[in-house]
């Protein structure tokens, strides 16, 4: 492990004592939080039980849903639009000033447009991460180097086959970049859609534990949400930092 | 209008007619319990407007804001210029705070009504968490990214320590801090309204969560109208002064 | 007033070692060097890449410590901080992106104690000295290399230094600004009675510019050949045409190549 590694694990540790010591001394009384020992005690027995496990498969289906679509969507968008400097000049305002909307203003018309089922919720969290992929992919399609597409050309592929085989595998650093910002916002758009109005599911469920001073079921369940997209985070950037490390960037 | 030099106007021309063409056709499909056509919503913002409980609301909103705002920036840059100068600490946090940035932050606000209760506070604090790391990333790399070469002139010229911080890494560093404020704005925005939905009884939020409960189309459409003409008009203002500092460099 | 017959500038036995850090080894950078320059000379230092010419700038300037030997400015030891009098221009481009030309210029003047209105007058002077009059207000953005380099050259001038460092500044210049540039530094070097010392890997810069050039060895860096141009005073790029030229190249070159091979031979540090 190296020095900077060593350092990590200690302000962690320093900062999660820190949090079980004001739990433990009353600073931060039971109604607000659990100290971190219990958090953690009450996470493995909601897992062991499997009393939420429908819960939690929801929300992670449908936000995994929502993320693929938003890949999906936004690359092919991207790669498209790439090739269509006018069309993308005149999104490009749109883009920039899209993440200052509040998407979830939307939420009612699309469960009156598609029902009160799991489309609404996924439709949010594409419709958040959509646009953080479509930006990224550009950039990095931006960057690809001239000379590349021009290798393509004199080896005789087409649009697709250039796509799939020169630009894309180029610009996949900042594609990826953009599948961890996705990440986070297909969580989000599932999540907060299900704390706004939802019969299930994690957001659902948190939201219930809450209204009923149930920190049993609450506190776990937010932590089980923040590791498993720390991890999915973490695990995009060690792909990604390996992609840059292999150009030597 | 022909011309390089009108360009820009004439793409945000089409853009703002195509946007308000889809929104009538989505009217169309839709029908009116989802949602109203631009002209009916056009009509009844401007009534609204004129309403007093609107500046009421719109007033607690701004404060809101405003004060998530100055946090968001004050901690974020403090932070951000700590990391950045200080080798160890910085390579130690930044990943940190990238896992951080991630996480759906949606999932800590019953952590937050728990800790501040509903109202002000509450909402502050919200919009404060979703600007704070983006602005302290950015200004990491502001600062980590100014050129050698222009400290060395610096040290050749006989600054010192806090004239060099202030004359030559502060100006050197500000455009990429810039663009850092500027996503710390939008996502500060964000992160107030969202917390005005959850966690009060006043603003330009709890304006629309209303709408959302009482299923009032109209309203709903006209408060989401005014923050996106608000949140585009300013990224828009804040997106040209980036383009301006990045020339320079 | 330096004491006549002292060496302007003056190195005895120097050398630079860099500790070992992070899995590195030691870098014996450069040494040991005796090196005198004489006031009012154009020294020129050439060598392969990588054999610490800028290191040995940068202790003459102050910008680094010796790890032995002393260095003398004007009869008074150089210790780690920029001595008065001393003007350096780098290779990269250090023009403050945020700063007008004009602006640029007048930094130079920050520790200077004038009046405002004379060094108002100062930076005039200097701006048309370096054919930058018309561009006062215009920002390093819009100036192609050559004109930024040229900014820098007028932010060392404007203090007036008595020893001028020239650290490779045209090398990211073609070649035909640069042999333009090298006659704008003889007219210069003329004018303002400094003492130069210029580091360029470009020999026949060094041979159309200098009175001394000076080839340094492979690493560790020590001076392996002082040749004498004995060129008169008033030049310019013209003296490629001289008779002489070529065998002064020739020279520098016969020096040069056996170091440059040993530098090429060693092996790639890994990343």
């Amino acid at each position: 492990m190296t020095r900077v590694t060593v350092y990590r694990v200690l302000v962690i540790a320093a900062a999660v004592l820190l949090l079980e010591g004001l739990c433990l001394a009353g600073i931060i009384d039971r109604l607000t939080m659990p100290p971190p020992h219990r958090i953690l005690r009450d996470l493995a027995v909601i897992l062991a039980s499997g009393s939420q496990n429908a819960a939690i498969v929801k929300t992670l289906t449908n936000a995994s849903i929502a993320l693929a679509l938003a890949l999906v969507a936004g690359i092919t968008s991207a790669v498209v639009l790439h090739g269509y400097r006018p069309v993308r000049e005149t999104l490009e305002p749109l883009f920039a000033t899209y993440y200052a909307v509040p998407i979830f203003a939307f939420y009612p018309l699309l469960i009156v447009i598609m029902g009160l089922g799991d489309a609404p919720q996924i439709a949010i969290g594409f419709m958040l991460g959509v646009v953080a992929v479509i930006v990224n992919t550009l950039n990095g399609l931006d960057r690809v180097p001239r000379v590349l597409r021009k290798s393509a050309r004199i080896g005789r592929l087409n649009a697709i086959e250039t796509a799939l085989i020169v630009t894309l595998p180029h610009a996949a650093p900042y594609v990826l970049t953009g599948a961890k910002l996705a990440v986070a916002y297909s969580f989000i758009g599932v999540i907060g859609a299900e704390f706004i109005m939802s019969r299930g599911g994690m957001g659902y469920e948190i939201s219930f534990a809450y209204t009923n001073f149930d920190n049993a079921t609450m506190y776990p369940l937010i932590l089980l949400i923040l590791l498993v997209s720390i991890a999915l985070n973490a695990a995009l950037s060690r792909w990604e930092k390996a992609l840059l490390k292999r150009r030597g960037q | 209008m022909t011309g390089e030099k009108w360009r820009p106007a004439r793409n945000a021309a089409v853009l703002i007619a195509a946007l308000l063409l889809f929104w009538q056709l989505l009217y169309a499909f839709a029908g009116e319990a989802a949602i109203k056509p631009p002209l009916a919503t056009f009509r009844y913002t401007a009534t609204l407007i004129t309403t007093d409980a609107f500046w009421v609301h719109l007033s607690e909103s701004m404060r809101a804001f405003a004060a998530a705002l100055a946090i968001a920036v004050a901690a974020g840059l403090t932070i951000g210029f700590w990391l950045g100068f200080h080798k160890l600490s910085g390579e130690v946090c930044e990943p940190m705070l990238v896992a951080l940035y991630s996480i759906p932050k949606i999932t800590l606000y019953p952590i937050l009504l728990l800790a501040f209760g509903l109202g002000m506070p509450a909402k502050i604090a919200f919009g404060a968490i979703h600007g704070i790391i983006p602005v302290a990333l950015f200004t990491i790399n502001a600062v980590r990214n100014v050129r050698p070469i222009l400290i060395k002139t610096g040290r050749v010229h006989g600054l010192g320590a806090t004239e060099m911080a202030r004359i030559i890494l502060f100006p050197a560093a500000l455009p990429e801090i810039f663009t850092g404020l500027r996503v710390g704005f939008s996502l500060t925005l964000i992160g107030t309204l969202l917390g005005e939905m959850f966690a009060a009884q006043r603003g330009l939020g709890y304006l629309l969560m209303t709408a959302i409960g009482l299923h009032n189309v109209d309203l709903i459409m006209a408060v989401t109208l005014l923050l996106f003409v608000f949140a585009a008009a300013a990224s828009g203002t804040l997106l040209a002064v980036d383009r301006r500092l990045h020339a320079r460099t | 007033m330096l004491q006549a017959g002292l060496p302007h500038v003056s190195l005895h036995a120097v050398t630079k070692v860099f500790p070992a850090a992070n899995g590195a080894e030691t870098v014996h950078a450069l040494g040991p060097i005796d090196l005198d320059l004489y006031q009012g000379e154009f020294f020129a230092v050439v060598g392969p890449s990588g054999c610490g010419k800028s290191t040995l700038l940068e202790l003459i300037a102050g910008l680094a410590p010796t790890t032995s030997g002393s260095v003398d400015f004007e009869g008074r030891r150089i210790a780690a901080e920029i001595p008065d009098g001393i003007g350096v221009v780098f290779q990269e481009d250090a023009c403050f992106p945020w700063l007008s030309v004009e602006a640029n210029v007048a930094f130079g003047l920050r520790k200077v104690a004038l009046a405002a209105a004379e060094k108002r007058k100062r930076v005039r002077d200097v701006l048309d000295l370096m054919g930058l009059g018309d561009r006062a207000r215009a920002y390093p953005a819009q100036l192609s290399g050559g004109m930024r380099q040229r900014v820098c050259i007028a932010r060392t001038l404007v203090r007036q230094p008595r020893l001028i460092l020239l650290d490779e500044p045209f090398g990211a210049l073609d070649q035909q600004t640069r042999l333009l540039m090298g006659e704008e530094v003889l007219r210069l070097w003329r004018q303002t009675g400094a003492t130069v010392f210029l580091i360029t890997h470009a020999l026949d810069e060094a041979a159309m510019l200098a009175d001394r050039i000076a080839v340094m060895s492979a690493r560790p860096g020590r001076l392996i050949d002082v040749i004498e141009t004995k060129w008169p005073r008033e030049r310019d790029s013209r003296i490629v045409e001289h008779a002489g030229f070529g065998a002064i190249t020739a020279r520098l070159w016969k020096s040069l190549r056996e170091e440059s091979l040993k530098t090429l031979r060693r092996p790639v540090a890994p990343a």
